[in-house]
């Protein structure tokens, strides 16, 4: 229970309640179901780039160029689309824009061990290399106009319900997706000798090797994941919005290393859990939504959004700050009882 | 003494490659006195937020801000001018509000400045994560007080600041080296510059020899704000007028430049002179290719290609050359 103050998760899901609880009480239509799924329905595409950043941020590295890669996928999927869309299934889309994650995060991962380079120099330039390759190629233009069984894909819902004036609303597949890599994530995090492993080489790259951990791996592994996740993501956008334009993502990555962050992940590796980057990705999300349902302008969004990530990483920092103190007292007050024995 | 010039020597050697490549490509013309000045003209508002990126790179954190600090001051330098010249264009050329309007764009980098100091000395905020919110508030201040719309409109000696030359050489080429001069001098010559250095590669030795780290620190982002300051008086002057989202592409690119300019992102370590290199290749690159009527981006493509490029053959250098030595 004692635990529970120190957490910085326990502390962004007190400011949603109360942020919740807020926008509730001045506008009822925010605590409803419907609200609810499509919330979670338009969090999906944030949230899914998310897991892939808290892999890469737990291993102590960041990554810049994922928005560049769901492009690349994202475009190619909708060139297949209209070209052979009809001798396309849902499964081979989401293969191929994996595939093409994969590789392009693993040209990061190869760079980056082999190199030496830091891995925000290196995602940095990478990102101007896909997009601005992609974007020669394509000359920018917008494609849309997908075959039909794509646009009815992004319809179903696991489970529906209808409101009052007979509106179906429920659980949307592209949510169901979401939930499901979350709970994938949390698995490998927890429970699997490649998720400790990943949080060794982030709080300590030196003990990692020395324990044994195969740092050329684990690389790979991560920014491999994180491409994954970015060409997944690549088809939620198509699915959601069934257009593609080169230039739509391109720009917001710091929005999801924003969310990322602000559920507790550190940028110097080692820490972030699964649970924190579900209520980062929540806050933002409902500070959005909730913002549009007060009536708030949508000049301001950026401001509120500022100031949380301030506030939230400030008072993060300033415990830390406290705690170390702290700590640094009580050792040297015992080392100096032990010089004195 | 001579692995720290190899470096500059390889980007000198990467210079001439591609000066070579470019009048190979375009003809004679590239060297041009009117290709020389247009050049000139576009390379100081990349130069001076580059510096402004520099700086807190030095010091092992990063800026991400300099964007978002520029296009406020712009916002309330154009606010400024517009508001307080009577509708004129002819009569005056409002050196006096430019100057007002100067002073007050700098104080508003210099503030933004204090404030992302303040989170990063004072609450010890990590540089990426502090500047990352100051970044997206900025913003969004800017985009609440214009509602979005352009303000234009400047007064003559506002736009002489970033369209006039002075003996030959364009005003923006001029501000930027003594911008750069100045920084030089900071770094090389005074207490600040040396502690700047010291943090970047071990803030706790630094520390333990007597540093105030917390006023380096701080000192080190108020400069980076003011030098964004600058750099939006280029900026706003030259496209005659102010936004909230002018340049956002422009963030990543200082990185890369300063990175290219051997500045490394570990901090402690970087030369004023090798980012002037880096901000020459990357801008024949850019006017190069434009002359040949090839996309943008693949200029950015290029520029990220090189990026690599370069650090590929810096750690080659640095590891695989001396290993084999030492073996």
């Amino acid at each position: 229970m004692k635990n529970l103050l120190y957490r910085h998760e326990t502390y962004v899901f007190l400011a949603i309640i109360i942020f919740v609880t807020v926008v509730s009480i001045i506008n009822p239509a925010f605590f409803t179901l419907e609200n609810f799924f499509d919330l979670l329905k338009s969090a999906s595409l944030m949230g899914t780039f998310a897991i892939g950043m808290l892999f890469v941020l737990i291993s102590g590295g960041i990554d810049i160029s994922f928005t560049a890669i769901a492009t690349v996928s994202g475009y190619t999927i909708a060139v297949l689309l209209l070209r052979i869309g009809d001798s396309l299934n849902i499964f081979l889309v989401f293969l191929i824009a994996a595939l093409i994650g994969i590789a392009l995060g693993m040209i990061n991962a190869l760079i980056i061990h082999n190199f030496k380079i830091p891995s925000i120099i290196t995602t940095i330039a990478t990102q101007n290399i896909f997009y601005g390759i992609l974007t020669v190629i394509t000359t920018g233009t917008w494609l849309y106009g997908f075959p039909k069984w794509f646009g009815d894909f992004a319809t179903i819902r696991a489970f529906t319900f209808y409101t009052s004036e007979g509106v179906p609303y429920g659980l949307s597949i592209v949510s169901v997706i979401w939930i499901a890599l979350i709970l994938i994530s949390w698995f490998i995090l927890k429970y699997t000798v490649l998720g400790r492993g990943i949080y060794a080489m982030g709080g300590n790259t030196l003990s990692a090797q020395r324990a044994g951990f195969n740092l050329f791996g684990l690389t790979l592994f991560v920014y491999s994941w994180m491409g994954l996740m970015a060409g997944i993501g690549s088809v939620i956008q198509a699915l959601l919005v069934q257009t593609v334009a080169p230039n739509s993502l391109v720009g917001k990555e710091m929005d999801v290393i924003a969310a990322v962050v602000l559920g507790g992940a550190s940028m110097a590796g080692g820490s972030g859990s699964v649970l924190g980057m579900i209520l980062g990705v929540t806050m933002i999300s409902i500070l959005g939504n909730g913002m549009t349902i007060m009536r708030v302008p949508a000049i301001w969004y950026n401001v509120v959004i500022g100031l949380v990530i301030i506030v939230s990483v400030g008072a993060s920092a300033y415990r830390r700050k406290i705690f170390t103190r702290r700590k640094v007292i009580t050792e040297t007050t015992s080392a100096g009882g032990q010089s004195a024995a | 003494m001579l692995r720290k010039n190899s470096y500059f020597s390889i980007l000198l050697l990467a210079m001439v490659v591609v000066m070579v490549l470019m009048v190979l490509m375009n003809g004679i013309d590239f060297l041009s006195l009117r290709n020389l000045k247009s050049m000139s003209f576009q390379l100081p508002e990349l130069g001076i937020l580059t510096l402004a990126m520099m700086i807190a790179m030095l010091t092992s954190g990063i800026n991400l801000s300099i964007i978002a600090t520029s296009n406020l001051s712009g916002i309330v330098m154009a606010f400024i001018l517009t508001g307080l010249v009577p509708d004129s264009g002819v009569a005056g050329s409002g050196i006096w509000i430019t100057l007002l309007a100067v002073l007050a764009g700098l104080a508003v980098g210099a503030i933004v400045g204090m404030v992302n100091g303040y989170l990063i000395a004072v609450v010890e905020i990590s540089p990426i994560l502090a500047t990352l919110g100051t970044m997206i508030m900025l913003s969004g201040i800017s985009v609440v007080i214009t509602e979005g719309y352009v303000i234009s409109g400047f007064p003559q000696a506002m736009l002489a600041i970033g369209n006039k030359a002075f003996l030959g050489i364009p005003n923006p080429m001029i501000i930027f080296l003594i911008c750069a001069g100045i920084l030089a001098v900071i770094l090389n010559r005074t207490p600040l510059g040396t502690s700047i250095y010291m943090i970047g590669s071990n803030p706790t030795a630094c520390f333990y020899s007597g540093v105030n780290n917390r006023q380096v620190l701080f000192r080190t982002y108020i400069l980076s704000g003011i030098y964004s300051g600058i750099a939006a008086v280029i900026m706003i002057s030259r496209f005659n007028s102010a936004k909230a989202d002018y340049g956002e592409s422009y963030l990543l690119q200082t990185v890369l430049a300063a990175v290219l300019g051997g500045i490394s992102a570990a901090g402690g370590f970087g030369k004023v002179s090798g980012l002037i290199l880096s901000l020459i290749i990357m801008q024949m690159i850019s006017s190069g290719l434009n002359l040949l009527g090839v996309s943008n981006f693949l200029t950015i493509a290029l520029w990220g290609i090189i990026l690599i490029l370069v650090m590929v053959v810096k750690y080659l250098l640095e590891n695989g050359f001396l290993k084999r030595r030492a073996a």
